[in-house]
């Protein structure tokens, strides 16, 4: 049989066979949380946000199956593409980008407003991903190699934390950091690294924003502004500590109806979520996202060419990423700082950066024996 | 191949990183879950507390004020359901429109109709927004008519303080109006009950007993969302109404005193002698508490509180009168009572007697002649006064008044605008004028001029004392339902004069040690009771035998056969020019007229009730204030019957 020989393109229906359908089913089951969710935020009725929601999914799904058919060299292949374009497209965005509630993040493509930044978490791995691919072990702590990683990753850091957006800006730099050290960085440059980020930190703070400031200041201490800037903090773990053991139940969680949740279907669809369905409700929720990073990481474990690899672990961690920062976020154990939750929030350019790294993903999968010179 | 080595190194760099980045992770889960269950499992409670408080609110509902009843239980003080008209704005299309419409069909004025745009742009859109306080039934029925399309409108039934004697009561119970932040700040329950447009006592019993009446707030529990708007009613506790309190006055003797004191200045207080409770308290001029109800207008304020009459004044117990004669039986009183005169002692009138080189005028000029006690307070001896008041002193007749309640007030604290009047001596002048007192004012203070200052209920309480025997009573005129009855009082004030007459037989050790040990209910205010039996005796002379100054007002039916003194107080020292002039009281300018009053317990034979009459600038006593008196006993002693009757079924019923 031809599955037994490399370099074999495997058959439509050895594809299908192929597909991961356990994350196929978590990411399904994501979905449908999510379309609830978002029905409880508009107060138990079908309105914008969930229809927009759902319609979103449904049509990012599709997509991410039928990309999910293109072989793994056609990422590969076009890895550095990508990284250009969503580059090209920041550019964009701080030069013609759309304002919104004091930040210009987005850019207008008539049929959808994108955040390049959002696609950013994802390319940036692919990126590193064919960047490491090449290069030999021996190689990888070489100036040369260690200096165009940090050219690549810093560019986009920079055009993202100047739109301003800290919190997208930090997960691509941990997405990228991630990779790094999978592609075999020495630990010691990581530990000197965080050191001169120790040193250089009362710097860095002078030149954030004066709301990325109050921020820090509230999240160390919440009570010292109860209705301004704690006012986020305060009234999400109110919600998720009244939800109790098995939540105030679908649609009564008093706290999102009665509009005290700010942002409840972007950032904090988890605390709406926590609050409706208690800690049991979080607790499946959590295990759905460890099964998705478990399955990831497990298709990275059994692709044998390295780029693939390389990105599922990366992906994998990302998703790992995204999820604690934002549930730490809501649940008061980091600042606030602007980040979605997988699937579960409110937010197109999310939606399908999420899926693309999916797609990619599943590509792998079906391609796992697929080598790449 | 170098580069297939490399690669498996590669690979195992990968995977071993790749398991350490791992492990990180289950560690970070773990955290998360365990945030997680501290968060909902540990501190649910007080999350679910903290989520409650965000939100449900309380809507506290204005409570309904107790009532007032008089002794016969009608209500002098109640509510009245008032019908109001709200509108929340929020549930209104075109506010405008609306408010044209409303001022049409209501007849607005247009300062009216700026103030509800002034209001409405002061609250929420959701907030309700009176239109009106108090719509006329017209109003309402026209409202009702055109409802269909005033969307946002809502005729709302409400209670309102009432007062259906209206100006009958007015000084007794006080008016209620709307708690100013005064009101607020002073008083803790009204702190805690306060809710918009409550209306709380403003003077009277209705400040008093402001903490009784109140009652409590109803609780409407609302969910509300983040802004405060209000989302669904979760619950409602109806609010207890507050207590009602029963008056002793009987509103039929009220309405009559307030008729007899019609255009006059003054007051008309009368009292149950055995009971103390006040069975009528009249100020005259009144005004109708139900003016200050909805916000009195500043015309009609302007009128009260203008008029040179004082309708504003409690005159029986904020006016403050020399008592005159009035006064006279009290010094009779402590003159036989401390020896300095029995009732044979006789003193020649001359119509004035000079002292220290100053002339001291009786009222009649040519004088009375040899007159005895009886005589001199039948016919209102001045010069007899000023004789005995001169032998007596001026600090023994002080304790005496002071025992029979002059100069303390009767009702303690019911009333917060109580005067005490004053009941000199000569310690009082040295303290608080810094004089030494001199004989002339003794004199003086005998005809109860002077520095003597009087409310007319103290005197209302004196002439009971006097009526009753000498015993102390305890005025009231709130109904308490343990008082004791007549035949108690009565029993209680026998044996109290038993034990005095056994105590003086006793040693004098002994009855000091008693009368110090039980300070008692009802004690004698006397030494000998024969001294008040003289007193009443010269009071009925003064009524009802031919040349007594109160003689033409008397009845001579037993049953309403009253005794009383006239009293006359002056104004105004009365110069010698006035003296030689002689002039009638119509000839002088009302504000130097004399204060005319009249003292009386009645029926002479088992007496019950005693009164007291003042007329502000009268006249005399004997031509203003005593023809009231006559008019009055023939009510009282007729209602005598029905006030038994009422305290009889009410103790059949407990």
């Amino acid at each position: 049989m031809s599955q037994n020989s490399f370099n074999t393109k495997p058959t439509f229906f050895q594809k299908l066979k192929n597909f991961d359908y356990v994350l196929i089913a978590c990411i399904l089951l994501l979905g449908l949380i999510s379309a609830l969710s978002m029905y409880s935020t508009d107060g138990g009725e079908i309105l914008f946000h969930s229809k927009s929601h759902i319609i979103k999914f449904l049509i990012f799904f599709t997509m991410m199956i039928f990309l999910s058919f293109l072989n793994i060299r056609f990422w590969h292949y076009f890895a550095y593409s990508f990284y250009v374009v969503v580059l090209f497209f920041l550019v964009l965005a701080s030069l013609y980008g759309i304002k919104a509630s004091g930040s210009q993040r987005w850019i207008n493509l008539y049929f959808i407003n994108l955040q390049p930044s959002e696609l950013m978490k994802v390319v940036i791995i692919l990126c590193f991903a064919k960047y490491y691919h090449r290069i030999q072990l021996n190689q990888v702590n070489t100036f040369q190699t260690i200096f165009i990683a940090l050219v690549i990753l810093i560019l986009p850091i920079m055009l993202v934390i100047t739109q301003p957006d800290l919190g997208t800006s930090i997960l691509i730099a941990l997405s990228g950091l991630v990779v790094l050290w999978l592609a075999g960085i020495n630990i010691r440059y990581f530990v000197y690294s965080f050191i001169a980020i120790l040193i250089s930190m009362p710097f860095a703070i002078a030149f954030l924003q004066p709301y990325q400031k109050l921020r820090i200041l509230t999240f160390l201490n919440p009570d010292r502004d109860p209705l301004g800037a704690g006012y986020q903090i305060i009234q999400s773990k109110i919600a998720v500590g009244s939800g109790g053991l098995s939540g105030k139940g679908f649609l009564k969680g008093t706290q999102s109806y009665l509009e005290f949740l700010p942002e409840k279907h972007t950032d904090f669809i988890f605390t709406l979520f926590a609050e409706e369905h208690g800690f049991l409700g979080s607790l499946t929720l959590l295990l759905i996202y460890i099964i998705i990073i478990y399955r990831v990481l497990r298709i990275g474990s059994i692709s044998r060419s390295y780029f693939a690899k390389l990105f599922c672990y990366g992906y994998g961690s990302a998703i790992f990423f995204y999820v604690t920062v934002n549930m730490c976020m809501v649940l008061g154990l980091l600042p606030i700082v602007g980040s979605p939750l997988p699937i579960m929030s409110y937010g197109g350019s999310s939606m399908l950066a999420t899926m693309i790294g999916f797609a990619i993903v599943m590509s792998a999968k079906i391609n796992y024996k697929q080598l790449i010179a | 191949m170098l580069g297939e080595n490399s690669g498996v190194k590669k690979v195992q760099t990968i995977n071993r990183r790749m398991f350490i980045i791992g492990a990180a992770k289950l560690i970070v889960f773990t955290g998360i879950i365990a945030r997680l269950f501290s968060l909902q499992i540990t501190e649910n409670k007080k999350y679910l507390t903290l989520s409650d408080k965000n939100r449900l609110r309380e809507w506290r509902l204005p409570p309904v004020r107790g009532e007032f009843l008089d002794y016969f239980g009608n209500v002098i003080a109640g509510n009245l359901k008032v019908y109001q008209l709200h509108v929340i704005p929020e549930e209104v299309e075109n506010f405008k429109y609306l408010m044209v419409r409303l001022k049409k069909i209501l007849s607005l004025t247009n300062r009216e109709f700026k103030g509800i745009i002034k209001q409405k742009n002061k609250k929420k859109s959701w907030e309700t927004l009176i239109i009106s306080k108090n719509l006329t039934w017209e109003q309402f029925t026209k409202v009702n008519y055109f409802l269909h399309d005033l969307t946002g409108v809502k005729p709302v039934l409400s209670v309102s303080r009432n007062y259906p004697f209206s100006e009958n009561y007015t000084h007794i119970l006080g008016y209620v109006s709307e708690a100013s932040q005064k009101d607020i700040l002073n008083n803790e329950v009204i702190k805690s009950k306060h809710v918009p447009g409550l209306k709380v006592g403003k003077t009277g019993l209705e400040k008093t007993f402001e903490n009784e009446l109140i009652g409590t707030n109803g609780i409407q529990r609302y969910e509300v969302n983040a802004y405060g708007k209000r989302i669904n009613q979760l619950d409602h506790t109806e609010g207890l109404n507050g207590k009602t309190i029963k008056l002793t006055i009987d509103t039929e003797i009220q309405k009559l005193c307030s008729e007899l004191l019609k255009d006059l200045a003054g007051s008309i207080s009368v009292m149950d002698i055995y009971t103390g409770e006040i069975v009528a308290m009249q100020s005259s001029p009144s005004f109708d508490p139900n003016l200050f109800l909805f916000g009195i207008n500043q015309d009609d304020w302007q009128l009260i509180r203008n008029n040179p009459l004082k309708p504003l004044v409690n005159k029986t117990l904020s006016g403050l009168y020399s008592p005159g004669s009035t006064f006279k039986p009290m010094v009779a009183l402590s003159a036989l009572e401390n020896g300095t005169i029995n009732k044979n002692f006789k003193v020649n009138c001359m119509g004035k007697i000079e002292m220290y080189g100053q002339t001291y005028h009786c009222w009649k000029k040519k004088g009375h002649g040899v007159v005895n006690l009886k005589k001199a307070m039948k016919q209102s001896c001045d010069t007899y006064f000023y004789e005995i008041a001169r032998k007596l002193g001026v600090d023994r007749l002080k304790e005496t008044a002071i025992k029979f309640g002059l100069g303390e007030k009767v009702l303690n604290k019911t009333f917060n605008n109580e005067k005490k009047g004053l009941i000199p001596d000569t310690k009082w002048k040295k303290d608080k004028l810094g004089k030494s007192w001199v004989i002339g004012e003794t004199l003086i203070t005998g005809i109860g001029q002077g520095y003597t200052q009087t409310t007319p209920l103290q005197l209302c309480q004196m002439t009971a004392q006097l009526a009753n025997g000498g015993f102390k009573i305890y005025p009231k005129i709130i109904v308490d339902e343990n008082s004791k009855t007549e035949e108690d009082i009565k029993f209680i004030m026998n044996t109290n004069f038993k034990d005095l007459n056994e105590k003086k037989k006793g040693s004098q050790e002994t009855s000091e040690l008693l009368g110090f040990v039980n300070k008692k209910e009802h004690e004698c205010l006397f030494d000998d009771s024969k001294n008040i039996k003289l007193v009443r005796e010269a009071m009925f002379a003064s009524t009802n035998e031919v040349g007594g100054t109160s003689y033409s007002s008397r009845i001579e039916d037993p049953k309403y056969q009253f005794a009383g003194k006239t009293g006359t107080s002056q104004v105004k020292r009365i110069t010698k020019l006035a003296r030689e002039l002689d002039l009638k009281t119509f000839e002088i300018p009302y504000n130097d007229r004399d204060h005319a009053l009249y003292i009386a317990f009645g029926p002479y034979i088992n007496p019950r009730y005693a009164l007291s009459i003042v007329i502000e600038h009268g006249g005399s006593g004997s031509s203003t204030a005593a023809p009231i008196a006559k008019k009055l006993f023939k009510l009282i002693i007729d209602r005598h019957e029905l006030r038994e009757q009422n305290r009889v079924q009410k103790v059949i019923k407990v």
